[in-house]
């Protein structure tokens, strides 16, 4: 899937109305199957970029082009479809604390499953050996059955990352995936992805805080700065004095020190609450 | 304040109450036979055994009552939550007028379609706890975190498919705890829904009661704190099991 | 661990943990169980739903929900029900006045916080069995259905008003007396055995220390049981109690629907004006 932004303007959803757009006149290109990075300090816009890019927020100006069409023009049925064709990976991995990991890496089949067979596949997995060799990518083969709060943050940043390799998708948007992984996973993670991507054919973007894993395994980078495009790329071209610019009054992150973020994956566990008194009993 | 105080003197004084009747000494000495023929209460075999089915039809009568209520509960809470724009308001009216309606009243109700006995019991149970349940699984579904649905949807699943594999999972300890909880008080409730014909420990009551066999009626007393705290304990249990 | 080459995922090396679903049978079991359960359930409660579709109880349902419109909306039933409605919240007031007057110096009496020869660790025994008592009686108070309370004061005191107002009295007793004790037992301690150490009386320590720190949950609460007690007075009024469900219960015995329409009208919005009113006491005197 090829995907064309052009001078988009996008708010933070949870933002009040009249403060500073997320991003301004954000453009960019991306050819089917193309490969690239997202680089930029926190708060640059990554991710309010990718949300827009995946179609899960409307640009208040500028227009999004997914394989030549607007999805905000589709009526309600054709925008499912066409995201049924996207996946959209976010930094806090999606996955419900007491599910199964063979239940929440199937997950990514749903767009292309009726509800009848995923209700199915939830009394018994409908593709156990699938799920199981998506997973052997990311080395997590042997938690195939485990819950997922059973996990530590890396193992569940890494099966929200295994989702993508069932997903029916055309485009990989990838949020931060190696901000709870040590160096060797995620040399390993970004492996699986790229090769899993370039095997499809499928295109992805992915934002990452770790510039040198970057440069090291995208051809394209896109740097990203206060809501603004602060250049485009290839990787070769990256010069240190650009990303020192880019970076400038962020230097620690430049270093590849990702800022830590609340794993509220974990706190959302089993905390079986006492039934408030009410209803007059 | 003052008009706290001008309600509660305004009913007092509009109720008449029997005071005189109630504090008397005939009354007392009326009180103290009564009381009086509640000792010994009756434990005959024979009569045991009619107690224990009417336990065992009380306690069905929750069961069954609690269970169907946790499927409609489920069924209205997904409409009845936020996002759903269409259907919430309607929804949540039918859920309020639901649970409004105490299970008595219910009771009372159904038992001109369905006939005196348990079923207008269960049914009643059922549609009042659905009322309940509904509001409070809505409401877990609306408190839920977001990521997950969130994540399903912008990769294109549908709705029912975000709730089964998303929403779903999340608030399942909730609706256990919630679920347990109105079993709790359903097993109250079933106790007496047969005053009015509906079956159970209830209809044993009135019925004896009614006969002034008060021997019986203190057996029958006994039956039913019995069989709370035993429901209870279980759902203490079951409860703790789940924390676990 | 091991080496999996991501660029080869079918290594023949790898298997699965498990090649079916580990939690499959014991899923089939459970449901089975939970089936096997259902059957006796059903036979025991006589749960024939079909029962309801057959023509005959059609008919007589679908008479009964005819008649519930038009609702019966002429002046003389209406003052009745106006003059009954507020029998219903005077039962409610009144009940919920005298379950205060019962519970509060039960709270008083079963509350740990301030229990004197607890200041120095241990609570000696005999305020202790005192205090478990109290509880104990609560309990009770609280575990017998309001309706059996009116059943056998119907018996002593007769038809009317009375014995609805003594159920609730007791049965709200127990509950307010509960929660009274829990809320002030969840406060801070530290003020009151202040007090009580440095020698002044329980009432004092309760005056001073306690009840200021805790009023405004015990009003709260006690408004939101007001609400209860308006629809446990409904629920009365059919053992004889008086009040809106004494009306119910007779437009129900004669099968008049416009009646029992009105009547049900007038209490789902008589709650819905009570939680109003309940939700503003709250917000108010908090």
């Amino acid at each position: 899937m090829d995907l064309e932004l052009q001078g988009a303007n996008a708010r933070h959803p949870a933002a009040r109305a009249g403060s500073v757009p997320a991003l301004h006149g954000v453009s960019l290109r991306v050819a089917a199957g193309e490969q690239l990075a997202v680089i930029g300090p926190s708060g640059s816009g990554k991710t309010t970029l990718l949300h827009v890019l995946g179609a899960a927020l409307p640009p208040q100006t500028g227009q999004l082009r997914l394989s030549g069409q607007d999805p905000w023009v589709l009526p309600r049925a054709a925008l499912q479809r066409l995201r049924g064709q996207l996946f959209l990976a976010p930094q806090v991995p999606p996955l419900p604390p007491r599910q199964r990991v063979v239940t929440a890496v199937l997950a990514g089949r749903l767009p292309a499953q009726s509800l009848l067979s995923s209700l199915r596949s939830l009394l018994y997995p409908s593709d156990i050996p699938a799920a199981f060799s998506a997973l052997e990518q990311f080395d997590l083969g042997d938690k195939l059955f485990e819950r997922v709060d059973r996990l530590s943050g890396g193992e569940r940043q890494r099966v929200g990352l295994a989702r993508a390799l069932l997903a029916p998708a055309r485009l990989w948007l990838v949020d931060e995936p190696l901000s709870s992984l040590d160096p060797a996973r995620a040399q390993q993670a970004l492996n699986a992805l790229t090769a899993g991507a370039r095997e499809r054919g499928v295109t992805l973007v992915t934002t990452l805080h770790q510039v040198d894993a970057a440069l090291a395994h995208f051809p394209r980078i896109v740097g990203l700065r206060d809501g603004e495009v602060a250049f485009d790329l290839p990787a070769g071209q990256v010069t240190p004095e650009r990303l020192a610019r880019l970076y400038m009054q962020h230097e620690d992150e430049l270093t590849g020190a990702a800022p830590s973020f609340a794993t509220s994956v974990a706190q959302a566990a089993d905390e079986v609450p006492e039934p408030v008194v009410m209803h007059c009993r | 304040m003052a008009g706290l105080l001008a309600l509660v003197v305004s009913s007092f004084w509009s109720l008449d109450l029997q005071w005189a009747q109630f504090f008397s000494a005939e009354a007392a000495a009326s009180m103290g036979r009564f009381v009086g023929e509640f000792f010994p209460p009756d434990l005959s075999p024979a009569f045991l055994r009619k107690v224990g089915v009417g336990m065992a039809e009380t306690l069905a009568m929750s069961l069954l009552g609690t269970l169907l209520a946790v499927v409609g509960g489920l069924a209205l809470a997904l409409p009845a939550s936020k996002g759903q724009q269409l259907l919430r308001a309607p929804t949540r009216a039918v859920l309020n007028a639901l649970r409004s309606i105490p299970e008595l009243v219910w009771a009372a109700l159904l038992l001109i379609s369905a006939g005196l006995g348990p079923f207008a019991g269960t049914v009643a149970l059922a549609l009042h706890t659905t009322g309940v349940l509904g509001r409070l699984f809505a409401e877990s579904i609306e408190n839920a975190p977001a990521g997950p649905a969130f994540a399903l949807r912008a990769q294109g699943a549908g709705t029912l498919q975000v709730f089964f594999y998303a929403t779903l999972p999340q608030v399942l300890p909730q609706v256990m705890s919630y679920t347990l909880y109105r079993w709790e008080n359903n097993i109250r409730a079933a106790a007496v829904l047969g005053v009015v014909g509906a079956g159970g420990l209830g209809q044993l009551l009135a019925f004896h009661m009614g006969l002034f066999h008060m021997a019986k009626t203190a057996t029958i007393l006994a039956a039913m704190l019995l069989l709370v705290a035993l429901v209870d304990s279980l759902s203490y249990a079951w409860r703790r099991g789940l924390t676990r | 661990m091991n080496a999996a080459n991501p660029t080869n995922p079918t290594n023949p090396a790898l298997t699965p943990p498990a090649d079916r679903d580990p939690a499959w049978w014991p899923r089939v079991f459970w449901c089975s169980a939970a089936l096997v359960l259902l059957w006796p359930l059903m036979v025991a409660t006589e749960f024939k739903p079909w029962v309801l579709l057959e023509a005959s109880s059609l008919r007589v349902s679908g008479r009964f929900i005819g008649s519930f419109f038009p609702p019966a909306l002429d002046a003389e039933f209406l003052t009745l029900v106006a003059r009954d409605t507020w029998r219903t919240v005077a039962i409610a007031t009144a009940g919920i006045t005298l379950a205060w007057v019962i519970a509060v110096p039960l709270t008083l009496l079963s509350t740990r916080v301030l229990s004197i020869s607890a200041l120095s660790g241990r609570m000696a025994t005999l305020p202790f069995v005192a205090r478990q008592a109290v509880r104990w009686l609560l309990i009770v108070l609280r575990s017998v259905p309001e309706l059996v309370w009116a059943l056998i004061f119907v018996r002593v005191v007769g038809l009317g008003p009375t014995s609805g107002v003594l159920a609730i009295a007791l049965t709200y007793g127990g509950m307010l007396g509960k929660v009274y004790a829990e809320i002030l037992e969840s406060g801070e301690p530290l003020a009151t055995q202040t007090l009580l150490r440095n020698g002044s009386g329980r009432m004092q320590a309760f005056f001073y220390a306690l009840l200021p720190g805790s009023s405004a949950e015990l009003v709260s609460y006690t408004v939101y049981r007001w609400e209860c007690a308006i629809r446990s007075s409904v629920v009365l009024g059919f053992v004889g109690a008086g009040g809106l469900g004494q009306q119910l219960d007779n437009a129900m015995k004669m099968f008049n629907g416009g009646e029992v329409a009105t009547l049900l009208l007038v209490f789902m919005a008589l709650v819905a004006l009570a939680d109003r009113v309940s939700a503003l006491l709250r917000k108010g005197l908090a």
